[in-house]
Order: structure tokens, then C-alpha cells, then sequence
């Protein structure tokens, strides 16, 4: 017994046997790709961030000190000597550092959230547009052509006008701006999966028709939506900045990326840098992150599309 | 063809009304918009009057007609700070974000496209790898940030070019003064590279990375492997055989692709108090000017719509393919 499971593994991993799960095939072509691992790592520093923003913040992100407005990063405290301001402070002169650990609350949370709404609310209208078709789908696709047929943002920016800034109108506007596009594929998908054999038999042991879409379609119709997935809570986090820059995201109380941006358009001119530079920078490497692993994860779900 | 068109319109005229509607239901969606439109210090029977000079006592389909009567007719309603027409203001700075647009639409086109061929002929390369990391980063950056880090460096530590204002071509030419609005085109250009390079910088990267991707799946096509066969200079075989049929998928994009600079000109025309629509609606925002905000929004989904159709149109004249479908 003990020679054949050291035979077992003596066997080359580079060639990914189909027998394994796809867990551990992800973890191994993972593992083989530089950028994938390094954007793991740079979300996985951004998530721990923001789960444990009390614990490692330096300062509170809302105590204010006029007399250290302003201060460039990398200020020691002259008395003691320690870091005061890692990333100097903003004109308020609260910390930086800390406002944009905190700031990574909100950001990664409206972006998930949004993705949430939209991938729920989207899924669900595309399953039940390709399940029953006719005049359900033409309905339900007539209403997803009217709003790729405009630039969603202008009426984002109206409702929000209307509602006022805040976490819980942000949310619903930015899910119903991408439902969109799982709608389309949720489609496309169902369609190809309805006439197929396991929906049949789920149907002939008498399932009903919200059962056969929950239980029997929707588990074969995900893996490309996972994909679109990750590339939207990158273009919500994008979004919840442009809208909390024009002031139309979040109360200024409320730290998030966009909304420090914001903040700093007053300090531009004076020519000081880091209140507008760091937040930014945030943003532009989680962005970042969730994109390589977006195109990391399309490449290993459909490896047609390898290298393009 | 002509079936076609009459299609293309009619679905044209079905998102417009869409829009409007949508539009018309937002200013409802937190109850009586009458309080949109008055002060927060306006007394019961101001607030009264007013919802009954606007008309909102009134049923909402009774409500909705007289919008798109309005409409129809060019009335969009008043702004609440000028006292001027809102569809007016909005028209008045129409010019000088179609400048800008057009000007992103440039830089992201014309550049995309040799970045994107020199990265798929020299595919897995130290050069292809580096173009579509930048690409990458491109299109992860907030727009709006990198017109900030510009400002910053390019305009105020470097000192290369202005970091705001607006000097008008298209206004003295829509005045008859042609010779005017084409002397000022220099200068313009100086004013235009900082906005443009921050809207059109998304873009830029997007469609090299899909002018890449259109030219790989050309290039592996029997087509091109008989032009080389042939003895053509590979030249030769990138420009006029495979580039040429990677177009269309590029071409596709570029109607979508002006609705999708305009969208990020409301941001970009804040950052460099660019005097267009964009920093129209802005500031419309912050004095909570519903009407020019509302007129906005309706000129630029009527734009993008019809600029779609056009370009729709043009493309089904340019591949009868697309009419049969």
C-alpha cells in the first residue's frame, strides 16, 4: 500500500489530472501564474483592512486637529519620535492612514453588496427569461435594452439627487446598473440548459418549475457568472467613487476612498499631493487586483479564451 | 435596408420614451418631489402654491403627459437659481463638452489602435507584456484621480500646460465665424490634452487590449497564413490582410463608446472647471437644481441614443449582414 500512494504522487502536476476537484485544480494553476497571486494577496491585505479597521488603525479616523493640518506622510511626533502620520494628514488634519483603512469598509461593502443586488435581482429575470421565453423573455430583454441603450451613470446620479447621498440608496442604484449583463448571460446560458436531459427527468419525477430553475439550472449556469461578478464589484467600487466625488455617495462622516478624493479638491491647488495621491492609489490597486484575478478566473473557467 | 431602418427607429424612439419616463418616475421615487423645488425654510402655503403651479396635485399620467408635451416642444422646465430656461443652460454648454468628447474619442481611438497591433504581433513578449499590464493598470485607475495626479504634476509642478480653462472652436464656428473657431485650434489643444488623456484614458486601454485580442484571432486564420506563404512582407500581411478584418470588432464599439465619454465628462469637466455640461450638472448637484439636472440627464440619453442609431445605420450600409439578422 505504501509503494502505490508514493507511485500516486510521484506523478508530474503539470498535468492537472481531470479526476481532481476543482478546488484543487484552481489552487494549483493558482499557483503557477505570478499576477494572480500577487492581486490575492493585495485584496486579501484590503479585506483584513476593513474586517479589522479598529484593531489596526493608529487614530481615530474622525478626530480632528487644526494644528496638524496638513501634514506630509512619513511626520514623527517631535516629542516622542514615533510615526504620527504615515500618510500625512488631510486638511482637518485627521490621519490619512487611518481614514483609508477605514475607508476600505464602505468600498469593498458597496462594491460586494451592489454586486449582490445586481447578480440576484439580474440572475433571476435572465433564468426566468430563458426558461419560459416568449413573451416573458421578450419583455424581460425589451426593458434590459432600454438601459444599455443609455449611459446608466446620468441616472444614477438623478436618483441620487432625489433620494440624497447614502450606503442604502448607493447600493440598490449601482445592483440595478449591472443587472443588465447577468441578466444577458443568465439567458443565453438557460437556453442552452432547458432542453437538455437532467431538466427533463427533473421534470418527470414531478419537480415544479421554481425548483427545476433553483435547484437543476441555476447551479450549471454560474461559473461564467462568477466571472462578470468579479469584474463588477471592481467597476462598483470605480462608480462608488466618481458618485461619492461629486458628492453624491456617502455623508462626509463616513470615510470611503472616493469621498476622502473629494475632500482633497481643495488642497490640490496648494499644491499638496497626498490627501488626493493615496486614496486613489487604494482604489487603483484593488481595482487592479480584482481584474487580474477576473481574467485569471475566465481564463480557468473557459481556457479558449488562454492568453487573449 | 429600408425595413431595417424603420426598425432601428422605431426602437430608437421606444428607449427615448423609455428614458424619459424613467427620468420623469425618479423625481417621485422619495414621495412629493414639490420638496425638491421649494426651500427647506418655505412655509405651508408656498409649498401649496407651488405644487400647484407645477403641477403636481395633479394624477401622475396627467403629469407625465404634460412632461412630454413640454418636451416635445423644448420646455424642460426652469432652472431654480437662474431663472433661466434649464434645457437653455444645458444647450449653452453643449459645444464645449462635444469638444472635449470628441477629443477622448481621438486619443483612445487613434492610439489604441497601433498599441494594440504591435502587442499581438509580438505576442509573449517583454513588449506585449508591458503594454497590457499599463492597459491593465488603465483601466483600473478612477478617471477622475488621474486628472488630479495630471493637475498636480503635469500642470502645476512641471508646469507644461494649463491646468484649467477653455478656449472655444465649435461656439465661433455655430456663429458663422469659421476662420475664428479654426484659428483658436491650437490653443484649444493645449487646454483639451489634460481632460481628454483623463476621460479617454479607460478607453485608450480598453480598446487596445480588444484591438490585441480582434488581431490574435485574425492573424491564426488560414487567410493570412497563405498571404505570408505567398512571400508577402509581413508587413504587408498585418496591415492589409489582418488588420483590416480585425477592424469590426472596434468599429462595433465606437458608438457605444461616445455614450460612455460623455458619462465620464461629468466627473473630468468638474476636476478641470471645464465649462460644459458636465460641470453644469455638477454644480446643479450642490444647489440641488432639479430641472438641470433632469434636462441634462434627457439631452444626453437623446444624444447617445440617436448617435447610436446613426452609427447603426452607417455600419448595416457598410456590412448587409447586419440587416439580415
Amino acid at each position: 500500500m505504501v509503494a502505490t500512494s508514493s507511485t500516486e504522487r510521484a506523478q508530474p502536476i503539470s498535468l492537472i489530472p481531470k479526476q481532481l476537484s476543482t478546488w484543487k485544480r484552481a489552487r494549483i494553476s493558482l499557483l503557477g501564474a505570478r499576477w494572480p497571486i500577487l492581486a490575492l494577496f493585495i485584496l486579501g491585505v484590503v479585506i483584513f483592512m476593513a474586517l479589522f479597521a479598529s484593531a489596526i488603525s493608529p487614530a481615530d479616523p474622525n478626530r480632528q486637529s487644526l494644528v496638524e493640518r496638513l501634514m506630509p506622510p512619513l511626520t514623527r511626533d517631535e516629542a516622542t519620535g514615533q510615526m504620527r502620520f504615515l500618510l500625512g494628514s488631510d486638511g482637518l488634519g485627521r490621519d490619512l492612514w487611518t481614514r483609508i483603512i477605514y475607508g476600505a469598509q464602505i468600498s469593498l461593502a458597496v462594491g460586494v453588496l451592489a454586486v449582490a443586488v445586481g447578480g440576484l435581482f439580474g440572475t433571476s429575470l435572465g433564468i426566468i427569461a430563458g426558461y419560459f421565453g416568449g413573451r416573458v423573455d421578450d419583455f424581460i430583454m425589451r426593458l434590459a435594452d432600454i438601459q444599455l441603450a443609455f449611459p446608466f451613470i446620468l441616472l444614477a446620479i438623478m436618483v441620487l439627487v432625489v433620494l440624497g447621498p447614502g450606503v442604502w440608496n448607493l447600493v440598490p442604484v449601482l445592483g440595478i446598473g449591472q443587472w443588465v449583463t447577468y441578466a444577458r448571460i443568465a439567458r443565453g446560458q438557460t437556453i442552452a440548459q432547458r432542453e437538455k436531459e437532467y431538466v427533463e427527468a427533473a421534470r418527470c419525477i414531478g419537480a415544479s418549475n421554481l425548483r427545476i430553475m433553483v435547484r437543476a439550472i441555476l447551479p450549471n449556469v454560474l461559473a461564467p457568472l462568477i466571472v462578470i461578478a468579479s469584474f463588477n464589484v471592481a467597476s462598483a467600487i470605480l462608480a462608488e467613487a466618481s458618485l461619492s466625488f461629486l458628492g453624491l455617495g456617502v455623508p462626509p462622516t463616513v470615510p470611503t476612498w472616493g469621498g476622502i478624493l473629494n475632500e482633497s479638491r481643495d488642497q490640490i491647488l496648494a499644491g499638496k499631493w497626498w490627501p488626493a495621491f493615496f486614496p486613489g492609489l487604494a482604489i487603483m490597486l484593488t481595482v487592479l487586483s480584482l481584474n487580474i484575478l477576473g481574467d485569471w478566473l475566465r481564463d480557468f473557467l473557459d481556457p479558449r479564451l488562454r492568453g487573449r | 435596408m429600408g425595413s431595417y431602418i424603420a426598425r432601428r427607429v422605431l426602437q430608437s424612439v421606444i428607449v427615448i420614451f423609455g428614458v424619459t419616463l424613467l427620468s420623469f418616475l425618479t423625481l417621485h421615487l422619495a414621495g412629493d418631489p414639490t420638496y425638491l423645488y421649494v426651500s427647506e425654510r418655505a412655509s405651508t402655503e408656498e409649498i401649496a402654491e407651488t405644487r400647484r403651479r407645477l403641477g403636481f396635485d395633479q394624477p401622475l399620467p396627467a403629469q407625465y403627459a404634460k412632461f412630454i408635451t413640454g418636451l416635445v416642444q423644448g420646455d424642460l422646465g426652469m432652472s431654480l437659481r437662474s431663472r433661466k430656461p434649464a434645457l437653455d443652460l444645458v444647450l449653452e454648454r453643449l459645444p464645449a463638452t462635444l469638444e472635449l468628447t470628441f477629443f477622448a474619442m481621438v486619443i483612445s481611438t487613434v492610439i489604441a489602435i497601433p498599441i494594440g497591433i504591435t502587442a499581438a504581433v509580438r505576442r509573449g513578449t517583454a513588449t506585449d507584456g508591458g503594454v497590457m499590464l499599463l492597459a491593465m493598470l488603465g483601466q483600473s485607475m478612477p478617471g477622475f484621480w488621474l486628472g488630479i495626479m495630471l493637475i498636480l504634476f503635469v500642470g502645476l509642478q512641471l508646469r507644461l500646460l494649463p491646468i484649467s480653462g477653455h478656449v472655444p472652436v465649435l461656439d465661433p464656428m455655430l456663429e458663422g465665424n469659421w476662420s475664428e473657431g479654426i484659428a483658436n485650434i491650437p490653443r484649444a489643444i493645449t487646454y483639451l490634452i489634460m481632460p481628454g488623456i483623463t476621460i479617454g484614458l479607460f478607453s485608450l486601454s480598453r480598446n487596445a487590449r480588444l484591438v490585441r485580442s480582434a488581431m490574435l484571432e485574425v492573424l491564426s486564420q488560414d487567410y493570412v497564413t497563405t498571404a505570408r506563404s505567398k512571400g508577402l512582407a509581413e508587413r504587408n500581411v498585418v496591415i492589409r490582410h489582418a488588420f483590416r478584418n480585425a477592424l469590426i470588432p472596434v468599429v462595433t464599439m465606437l458608438g457605444l463608446e461616445f455614450g460612455f465619454l460623455l458619462s465620464g465628462v461629468v466627473v473630468t469637466e468638474t476636476v478641470f472647471s471645464w465649462p460644459g455640461v458636465g460641470r453644469l450638472v455638477t454644480n446643479a448637484i450642490t444647489q440641488r437644481d432639479i430641472p438641470v439636472v433632469q434636462a441634462a440627464v434627457v439631452m444626453f440619453s437623446v444624444l447617445f441614443v440617436s448617435l447610436n442609431l446613426l452609427v447603426d445605420l452607417i455600419y448595416a450600409q457598410l456590412d448587409p449582414r447586419i440587416r439580415l439578422r
